[in-house]
């Protein structure tokens, strides 16, 4: 069967994910339908099936990519307290189903745009891990040069808008690039990722208000993991029901631990948006780290809760059941797999690790476009100037 | 500045400043007669927005009462009829909305014109133009530009008080990312403007209401649709060698006045149009105050931390030696804008505040 070629692939560091799957799964499309655990909660809309179609490829695909992305988010936590990733690292492990469900039901001609807990879905979009750790470690390889850092990273080829620091602030943005999208008429959406804390923000609302006005191909996600920073949902939202805020703008609520049940929602919400305006999706997941690496993350959720979760709704659990109970590997090859994982993450650490720090002219690159050759600064302006290209 | 004009041919006088004051104003009562034409600076932005429009299926125009409204001080008539609600929005009085849609429009390529009604209100929007425009080119290495225009009347107009009568030419300036012009005649406005437009980066682009109205003569070369203003280089509006002033937008028209007042006592002032805020030519500024040795800056915003304090200091570190006389500021007074007109006058530079500063910089005070 289709795994046993797995065990023996080499090292692919720098190969994107797809095309190291594609040599070893891409022969295998039986297709299979899988039940969402949950059903579906709509708010003025009809929800969509819970039968979704997948295929053996997918199922594998899944596990492998959320496998990665789990092992990478744990290997970030230990570099930060290596202190060799510096300030904000904020860490998506048990999300991993949002991303990976979402990039299965779009085309790199959607956009996605996010916050600042973006290393997996940078990821998704097709960045490479090699890129993402250079970039957290603030080495010149690093997907935005080293300038950017954990928060900011970007893949315009792939309709990645970012990595944002400013809570809130990627809504609006995301419905202007949806905007863009109705403007060149595209046919492509752009899903604008928020969690639990940004839904309260104003601006957000004001983006909805002209999203739904001139019917922007706008699908809010709200990746609702229960607490904004160490504040509790029902401490910061009278009304947590975040796929109801839209009032006039309709809601999904979506299990989010379920990789399939967000496929089938981002595909339904895709169709919507292209035909009828914004759609908010609300994704029901839950994050184990604390907000940040900052933030032990148990002084506000008990350490039981977090194991609970762990225990009943691992998204990656859920995949690996469902891979072994459609004997689509054994036991044996899924933990061959997450081995190769590892090490492929270990390997991209390495090499990270050997990248050197970005040039000193490098502080003075990429302020603007044109730069029409206009002096710029350091401290000591007597000392250290440089005209901008 | 037509009257201007007019006072020049007037005057006579046979010093050499004066012969060159009249050859000047000769040369610019000759162009006048050969049937130069006039604009008035709301039609100098109004053409150069369609001009732009019309090369440019990517710029779009967007903001309160832009379209059906004709725009809120008319820079925008005409356009919604000409281009079509699939290039002119109307917005719900939502600044932090639509500016964040408009940033996230520019990621995706397209090119904005952004309209706030006043720069009063953009500090609802301040996140956007900062942390989502100005920054991004950076923060991805190169990945995200931003080719935004932010415009819209900046600084005081007549009698609106104190939430309406801000000038964030110092606030915009500081932040490196942005771009920020402040036009004064209508050939600047139409230079600048097209020049912001066409331009990557986001650009914060400060009119000013009172001179919407004012018109200027124009040259044909001004009223070409290619024609473009260098961003980053000020114009010298007058030459002269006794005291440099520096200013941008209205104050330049009160500077010239100032000239005038000056030249009558044997002051021969240069007056120098910034034009662009960020990037500062800070080599027009520092070679005139070498020619002159003395300074006098003007703007009508707030003094604590203004961009007269940054011409200032600019000057002091480069041009140290050349300096006969303390570096001079004129600004806004150091109070939210009052209503009253009396008191509002009093919290705005006037001609002869301008006169008395650059007097002082020549040591000519009574």
């Amino acid at each position: 069967m289709a795994l046993s070629r797995l065990s023996s692939r080499s090292n692919t560091i720098s190969r994107p994910l797809s095309a190291a799957f594609n040599r070893f799964i891409s022969t295998d499309t039986t297709p299979i339908t899988i039940e969402t655990s949950l059903p579906f909660t709509a708010h003025l809309c009809d929800p969509p099936s819970r039968s979704v179609e997948s295929s053996t490829q997918e199922l594998l695909t899944f596990f492998r990519t959320m496998a990665l992305m789990r092992r990478m988010e744990i290997a970030a936590d230990s570099l930060y307290k290596a202190k060799l990733i510096r300030g904000f690292c904020h860490l998506y492990d048990g999300q991993e189903a949002v991303a990976i469900g979402m990039e299965a039901a779009i085309t790199k001609k959607d956009a996605i745009i996010t916050a600042y807990r973006d290393h997996c879905i940078f990821l998704g979009r097709g960045g490479e891990l090699y890129e993402v750790f250079a970039e957290l470690m603030g080495r010149r390889d690093g997907c935005s040069r080293g300038k950017g850092g954990s928060m900011h990273f970007y893949k315009k080829d792939s309709s990645f808008y970012g990595g944002h620091g400013i809570v809130g602030a990627q809504v609006p943005l995301g419905c202007g690039i949806a905007f863009a999208q109705k403007y060149g008429k595209e046919e492509a959406v752009t899903f604008a990722m928020y969690g639990d804390g940004a839904a309260n923000q104003g601006q957000l609302f004001e983006a909805l208000n002209i999203s739904a006005l001139w019917d922007l191909p706008a699908i809010l996600v709200c990746e609702n993991n229960h607490y904004g920073m160490g504040t509790a949902e029902w401490r910061a939202a009278k009304s947590p029901s975040y796929y109801k805020r839209g009032d006039y703008v309709p809601g999904l609520k979506v299990d989010g631990m379920d990789a399939f049940a967000v496929k089938q929602a981002c595909k339904f919400a895709k169709e919507h948006a292209l035909k009828n305006g914004p759609i908010i999706l609300e994704m029901d997941t839950y994050r184990y780290h604390g907000h940040s690496m900052s933030d032990p993350g148990s002084t506000y959720r008990t350490r039981d809760e977090i194991s609970g979760v762990r225990q009943e709704r691992d998204p990656i659990e859920r995949i690996k059941k469902l891979v072994l109970s459609h004997d689509l590997a054994t036991e044996k090859e899924l933990k061959d797999m997450e081995k190769e994982i590892r090490k492929e993450v270990d390997d991209a650490i390495a090499k990270a690790k050997d990248c050197p720090m970005p040039e000193p002219s490098e502080l003075f690159t990429n302020v603007y476009v044109k730069g029409f050759g206009t002096e710029s600064f350091g401290p000591d302006r007597k000392e250290v100037k440089a005209a901008l290209p | 500045m037509w009257g201007i004009v007019r006072q020049r041919a007037v005057d006579g006088g046979f010093s050499a400043s004066s012969l060159r004051r009249t050859r000047s104003a000769l040369v610019s009562a000759r162009s006048y007669a050969a049937g130069s034409k006039e604009m008035t600076v709301r039609d100098a932005l109004n053409s150069a927005i369609d001009e732009e429009m019309s090369a440019d299926p990517k710029v779009f125009v967007m903001g309160e009462e832009v379209g059906q409204y004709q725009g809120a001080y008319k820079i925008t008539k005409g356009l919604l009829e000409k281009y079509g609600p699939e290039r002119v929005y109307d917005t719900p009085i939502t600044e932090a909305g639509f500016t964040g849609i408009g940033v996230g429009a520019a990621y995706a390529g397209l090119k904005p014109v952004v309209e706030f009604m006043t720069f009063n209100f953009s500090m609802q929007a301040i996140d956007h133009i900062i942390n989502s425009a100005a920054k991004s080119n950076y923060m991805s290495a190169g990945q995200i530009n931003v080719p935004i225009v932010f415009r819209g009347p900046n600084g005081a107009a007549a009698g609106v008080g104190a939430q309406h009568s801000q000038c964030y030419a110092a606030w915009y300036a500081s932040v490196p990312g942005l771009k920020v012009l402040a036009p004064y005649s209508a050939e600047d406005a139409r230079g600048l403007l097209k020049a912001a437009i066409r331009d990557p980066d986001p650009v914060v682009f400060l009119e000013n209401e009172l001179l919407y109205g004012e018109s200027f003569p124009i040259s044909e070369e001004a009223l070409d649709s290619s024609f473009c203003l260098p961003i980053g280089k000020a114009k010298i509006e007058r030459e002269g060698k006794d005291v440099t002033i520096i200013t941008f937008s209205k104050m330049v028209g009160f500077a010239l006045k100032a000239a005038e007042k000056l030249a009558e006592e044997g002051i021969s002032a240069e007056v120098i149009n910034l034009r662009s805020i960020r990037p500062l030519d800070r080599a027009t500024i520092n070679a005139s105050v070498r020619k002159t040795s003395r300074l006098v800056t003007v703007e009508e915003g707030f003094p604590q931390h203004g961009v007269c304090a940054e011409i200032c200091a600019s000057v002091v570190e480069e041009s140290f030696s050349y300096l006969d006389a303390p570096v001079e500021r004129i600004a806004g007074a150091d109070v939210p804008m009052p209503y009253a007109a009396n008191l509002e006058r009093l919290a705005l530079p006037q001609v002869e505040d301008i006169v008395r500063a650059a007097k002082r910089a020549c040591f000519r005070s009574k």
